[in-house]
């Protein structure tokens, strides 16, 4: 029965019932099974198209079966499922009901045959990643949520134009490899890249999901920048463009995470940075950079939740969500600090996790290319992820100092889904084979050698090195870095505020110029209508009769003359 | 709030002995490079070594280009507040 519904129904099945169930236990059963219920639907979707629908006479393609389709659909799912056992004991219902709209919307988009049938999903992501954001209950998550929602309105906008406009030049709605040479193709992948967190609109991520519940976080790490990943991968594979976007993207985020003092902002620009990896990826566009790119975007969605849920315990039980107000945590937290470290260490590329066997994909793709400065930049990246988040996210919040907090370790559940996504970054570590054959190319690829073993090692620990000799520079200070975003939030009200003030005196000239013309004019006119002027005062019948005489002569003429 | 302890791992001896585990394991990883080979695949990153300088140096240039743009770019946590 399964093979002819879409597998998001279930999540969006899954969303309606969690709203209406007033039964915590019962609630719970709803929010992990349904990502389950969906994640059978999609190893039932067949390749090729497999339900059609027709709109407004478009023919849409609602669940089109691939295997990186149908890869990035189950990680989507896992993550669903992983992160309810996370949040179901301590979210609000709200947050929970979003969050299984949010991921249907990335099972949908996963699973779209066809451009218009991806954009509703897409919005549906939109709309309740917002829903999330909000959930995160303060004044300030509000504030970042309508940012967060004008900027993915915006993008959305941006992509329907592209999509209207792909319609019209091509008469096809179908999703297949696009060059960016126009203007329609142009806009769907900056309408995509918006999602991706691509420069300069990337600030919307770091500003929005630092402001979510320490539940909330976790499921916004995974969906938004990843399905764009798998946009990028069926829409614009090896548009060389995105190499240079995806480097720009990898380093800004280094660069902005060793700045910043918000545990969960570091890990949002350390987003930017591993999405980076991967559009570079779609950018070198061989085989083997497509499966490095899938295969990076299934194991980033892992450790990258992990770490989130490691920070989101410790800011549910601290309170504090600065690296200057924790640190010494290890003593208290063992299990939020192990994983949190686990994590850090995938993220890292580090020998035995799922993020070496997927990242060296990347780099050996460059290789192959003959891309010699890509490589290197990419292994200078993978040295500054060690810096940026596998050393200082752990040592901030875990060790540095004693800060005198002795929280209690995570709750059974948040422990479970902790322990479940720590032991699969080492499983898909040390048995890569688990996952290359659901990558979408045939994988010919042997990620442990010595000798590449050992050169990834000497990167790292000596970054390792670097991060502890500079030190006294790492120390963490009461700031944020300003972003793009520093233009509409203060560069455009500044603006206004200055125009006001500059134009004030022009304004005020033109009143009076154009109160003394209304003057002018009323006062003719009250001169000559009113009842003793000429036109208003009343005249004799042989007067009013010669002027329509001499009107309708005038009249007559006209009439002959034209 | 609870008063600092002296949990093990914050003894300077402790640390110490850390920081000496540490550079072991850095020579080692480097020295281990005359048994196990690098094949390099544009040459310079095959050289002896080179995989923990670069790590090491560019690393160091990193964390020098985010304090040159933290110079410009930094503002106090309360600026978008008021």
């Amino acid at each position: 029965m399964f093979e002819s519904l879409p597998p998001a129904l279930a999540l969006i099945g899954g969303a309606l019932l969690t709203a209406a169930i007033s039964s915590r236990q019962l609630r719970a059963f709803v929010v992990i099974g349904a990502p389950l219920v969906c994640l059978y639907g999609i190893w039932q979707v067949p390749d090729g198209v497999s339900l059609e629908a027709s709109f407004l006479g478009y023919p849409l393609e609602l669940v089109e079966g691939s295997p990186v389709r149908r890869l990035f659909a189950t990680i989507f799912a896992i993550m669903a499922a992983t992160g309810a056992v996370f949040a179901f004991n301590h979210a609000r219902r709200t947050e929970l009901v979003a969050a299984q709209f949010y991921a249907a919307g990335a099972v949908g988009v996963s699973f779209a045959g066809d451009l218009l049938t991806l954009f509703v999903f897409w919005e549906l992501m939109a709309l309740f990643s917002t829903v999330v954001v909000w959930c995160g209950g303060t004044e300030k998550a509000r504030a970042a949520g309508v940012r967060y929602a004008i900027m993915h309105l915006l993008g959305g906008v941006v992509l329907k134009v592209g999509i209207e406009g792909l319609m019209i030049s091509s008469g096809s709605l179908d999703i297949r490899a696009l060059q960016a040479t126009d203007f329609s193709t142009w806009m769907i992948l900056i309408g995509i890249l918006i999602n991706a967190a691509a420069p300069p609109l990337s600030a919307w991520l770091s500003d929005a999901y630092p402001n979510a519940s320490p539940t909330g976080s976790v499921f916004l790490s995974a969906f938004t920048t990843k399905t764009a990943i798998l946009a990028l991968i069926l829409l614009f594979p090896g548009e060389s463009i995105l190499i240079w976007v995806g480097l720009f993207m990898v380093f800004y985020g280094i660069i902005y995470a060793l700045l910043e003092n918000d545990i969960r902002r570091i890990l949002a620009f350390s987003i930017v940075n591993q999405v980076g990896f991967m559009v570079c990826a779609v950018g070198i566009g061989t085989e083997m950079a497509i499966n490095g790119a899938a295969a990076h975007a299934f194991a980033h969605i892992i450790y990258k939740a992990l770490l989130f849920m490691s920070a989101g315990v410790v800011v549910m039980r601290t309170g504090m969500h600065l690296c200057t107000d924790v640190g010494g945590l290890f003593r208290t937290m063992p299990v939020t600090m192990w994983c949190g470290v686990i994590g850090a260490l995938a993220i890292s590329s580090f020998p035995l996790t799922s993020g070496f066997t997927t990242k060296t994909m990347i780099s050996q793709a460059s290789v192959d290319e003959g891309l010699m400065l890509v490589y290197f930049l990419l292994a200078a990246a993978s040295a500054g992820v060690f810096l940026h988040a596998g050393i200082k996210f752990p040592w901030f919040v875990f060790f540095q100092k004693d800060s005198g907090l002795r929280p209690q370790d995570a709750p059974w559940n948040m422990t479970v889904a902790m322990l479940f996504f720590a032991g699969l970054c080492i499983l898909l570590g040390v048995y890569p084979q688990l996952l290359y054959p659901l990558l979408p190319y045939a994988v010919d690829y042997v990620p442990y050698k010595a000798g590449k073993v050992l050169f990834y090692l000497q990167l790292l620990l000596f970054s390792g090195l670097a991060f502890f000799l500079l030190l006294p520079w790492m120390q963490r200070t009461l700031t944020i870095s300003l972003d793009v975003d520093w233009l509409w939030r203060r560069g455009l009200p500044l603006l206004a505020r200055a125009g006001s003030k500059l134009g004030s005196p022009l304004v005020n000239i033109l009143q009076a110029r154009l109160g003394d013309v209304f003057a002018a004019l009323t006062t003719s006119a009250r001169n000559t209508m009113g009842h003793t002027g000429p036109l208003g005062r009343s005249w004799e019948i042989g007067t009013t009769a010669l002027w329509i005489v001499l009107l309708l002569m005038v009249y007559v003429f006209a009439y002959y003359l034209f | 709030m609870n008063p600092p302890d002296n949990h093990w791992l914050t003894r300077p001896a402790t640390i110490r002995r850390l920081w000496i585990i540490g550079y072991v394991t850095l020579a080692a990883t480097v020295a281990l490079q005359w048994f196990v080979p690098i094949h390099g695949y544009f040459g310079v990153d095959g050289w002896f070594g080179f995989g923990a300088l670069f790590g090491f140096f560019s690393c160091v240039l990193m964390v020098f280009g985010a304090k040159l743009l933290g110079a410009l770019l930094k503002r106090p946590d309360t600026y978008y507040d008021v």
